[in-house]
């Protein structure tokens, strides 16, 4: 698939010597739902900053739809929307005037058609001649989007879009971000909702430490690292593990009355008809069975922890 | 060169302007017909003439200038420094807008709105005292090439500030006592020669004196000095701009 994002070789280091990012390379590919996972401080804004025009790189390069970020900085940028992290907005602004302001710094001309159709479609409509500090946080939130949206990119970074808003509100993000990919755009994400990379994207980079420490399809992704664990109710209490049982690394739960396998998905065998048959030979009875997928939020602590 | 964002910027600075208009237009132009009530009708009546012109009415362009410089400075320094301090300048630094077409739109605006009260304080000092503008393209040519300079350095002080106070600094402790002392209310020829000499410093001095010499034909300094000192500080402005944008100082470290 062709790229609309590529990062070569970045690094920042800030006046305060602390150094962000380290040679991070990525390709974005046009039309998918990229997510940025990371812990605090892991290089993600700053990424997202340096693409977007607002810090300085120290070394490397970055081209959005083909254009150099900081040489052709105008096409570069035309293409891109940003929805900061913080509720950044003019306080004393109204919702209409505010975006009508955003399109117009990104040199687009007056459209109040289209303005008018992005509030509708962010239920701003009759919040439009509100002052934006008379809104709610999760409006503010609505208000950041429209403004991002007003210039019509077909780039749009959410950095952590739905910190703060309250469930009802991040489905409806989610469902508005699915409507824009459908409509063509690119969209990259950081969150730390790990639950919110799992429901939408496509794929997965981790970045720690200012490292890119890896990029994969989020199915890929759960397939090659997910774990499938078979837990196993016991009919009776089980103080240790008999030696018979011991290649199966079984872990006996709180109060022994249940055993947790951990086992791969992909490998030839998972080798639970084994483990099923000695339970039996060993004369160790279960009420009931149940299995588990691991999360892309396991994934990730193994990832940054590890 | 991206008009729209131009138009857009400029036209948000200016409905700042009209939207705190009690602070922008009306204060100003309150505190300077104070001025003229003390000084040119109250104790103005008991002082005599200076080079010809009564006053009342030799105070009055030193009193726009004051305004200008202060206005110029608190417009532009405030319209750069408020989105820094709550955070929308992301959308600035990130939107395909020159430095170039920043700098002209803030400081356009800065411009704007300062002429305007300069234009306002002049018509108020007419219902005080009388006038004449000998050289009104000088006067305006003045005007406007003041109200950029320092709306220029108004951006400046923006950019560098990092807190409200910094950003009264030097409009309080540099600029308003350059401008008491650099003859808005006296001519440097009235001083002693040694503080004569001492005020050729004060680069308020050639501003104001230029500005006069538009009004009446009287100056401190010869008239092609004082342009040519307001070019001085202009393209020290501009220069200081362009090495901000530059490095990024402040914006995008």
């Amino acid at each position: 698939m062709q790229s609309i994002i590529q990062v070569e070789n970045l690094s920042k280091v800030y006046k305060t010597g602390f150094q962000a990012l380290k040679s991070v390379s990525l390709d974005i590919r046009k039309g998918e739902i990229f997510a940025l996972l990371g812990p605090n401080g892991a290089g993600k804004t700053t990424l997202i900053s340096i693409i977007c025009g607002i810090v300085n790189p120290t070394s490397g390069r970055v081209t959005a739809d083909g254009h150099d970020i900081l040489r052709d900085y105008r096409q570069a940028r035309a293409k891109i929307g940003l929805v900061p992290q913080e509720l950044t907005t003019d306080a004393f602004e109204s919702v209409w005037n505010t975006v009508t302001f955003s399109r117009g710094l990104f040199g687009k001309a007056a459209n109040p058609a289209f303005i008018e159709k992005i509030l509708k479609d962010l239920s701003l409509w009759d919040k439009k001649d509100s002052r934006i500090m008379r809104l709610s946080g999760g409006m503010k939130r609505r208000v950041m989007i429209a403004k991002a949206l007003a210039h019509e990119p077909s780039i749009l970074f959410l950095d952590e879009p739905t910190a703060g808003v309250d469930v009802t509100l991040r489905r409806d993000m989610w469902n508005l971000v699915r409507e824009l990919r459908a409509n063509g755009a690119t969209i990259i994400l950081t969150t730390h909702y790990i639950e919110e990379a799992e429901e939408m994207a496509d794929r997965v980079g981790v970045i720690n430490k200012g490292e890119l420490i890896l990029v994969e399809e989020k199915a890929t992704l759960m397939k090659k690292l997910g774990k499938k664990r078979l837990t196993l109710e016991l009919a009776e209490k089980l103080d240790r593990v008999p030696d018979a049982l011991a290649p199966f690394n079984l872990a006996i739960g709180e109060g022994g009355t249940t055993l947790t396998y951990s086992y791969d998905t992909n490998a030839e065998r998972t080798g639970i008809t084994r483990l099923l048959q000695g339970l039996s030979e060993a004369g160790i009875r279960f009420r009931d069975l149940d299995t588990e997928q691991s999360s892309l939020e396991d994934i990730f602590v193994s990832l940054v922890s590890g | 060169m991206n008009y729209h964002a131009v138009w857009s910027i400029y036209r948000f600075e200016m409905a700042r302007a009209f939207r705190t208009v009690m602070q922008s237009i009306i204060s100003p132009v309150i505190s300077t017909s104070l001025y003229f009530v003390v000084f040119g009708a109250a104790i103005g009546t008991r002082i005599e003439s200076v080079e010809g012109v009564s006053y009342g009415s030799f105070i009055v362009p030193g009193l726009i200038m004051l305004s200008l410089l202060t206005q110029s400075i608190a417009n532009a320094s405030i319209g750069i420094y408020f989105p820094k301090f709550v955070g929308t300048i992301y959308e600035l630094l990130s939107a395909p807008v020159s430095y170039l077409e920043i700098v002209i739109s803030y400081v356009g605006a800065a411009a704007t709105k300062s002429i305007l009260l300069g234009l306002l304080i002049l018509l108020t000092a007419s219902f005080f005292v009388s006038l004449r503008i000998e050289h009104p393209f000088w006067m305006l040519l003045f005007l406007v090439l003041t109200a950029l300079t320092f709306s220029l350095f108004g951006f400046i002080i923006g950019i560098w500030a990092d807190g409200f106070e910094k950003l009264q600094i030097v409009p309080l402790l540099i600029i308003t006592p350059l401008t008491f002392l650099g003859g808005s209310f006296y001519s440097i020829k009235m001083l002693p020669p040694f503080w004569q000499t001492v005020a050729l410093f004060n680069p308020v001095v050639y501003l104001i004196s230029g500005f006069r010499w538009s009004f009446y034909g009287i100056s401190d300094v010869h008239v092609g000095v004082s342009v040519g000192m307001t070019f001085v500080f202009l393209a020290i402005c501009l220069a200081v701009v362009a090495w901000i944008f530059k490095t990024g100082y402040k914006l995008k470290n």
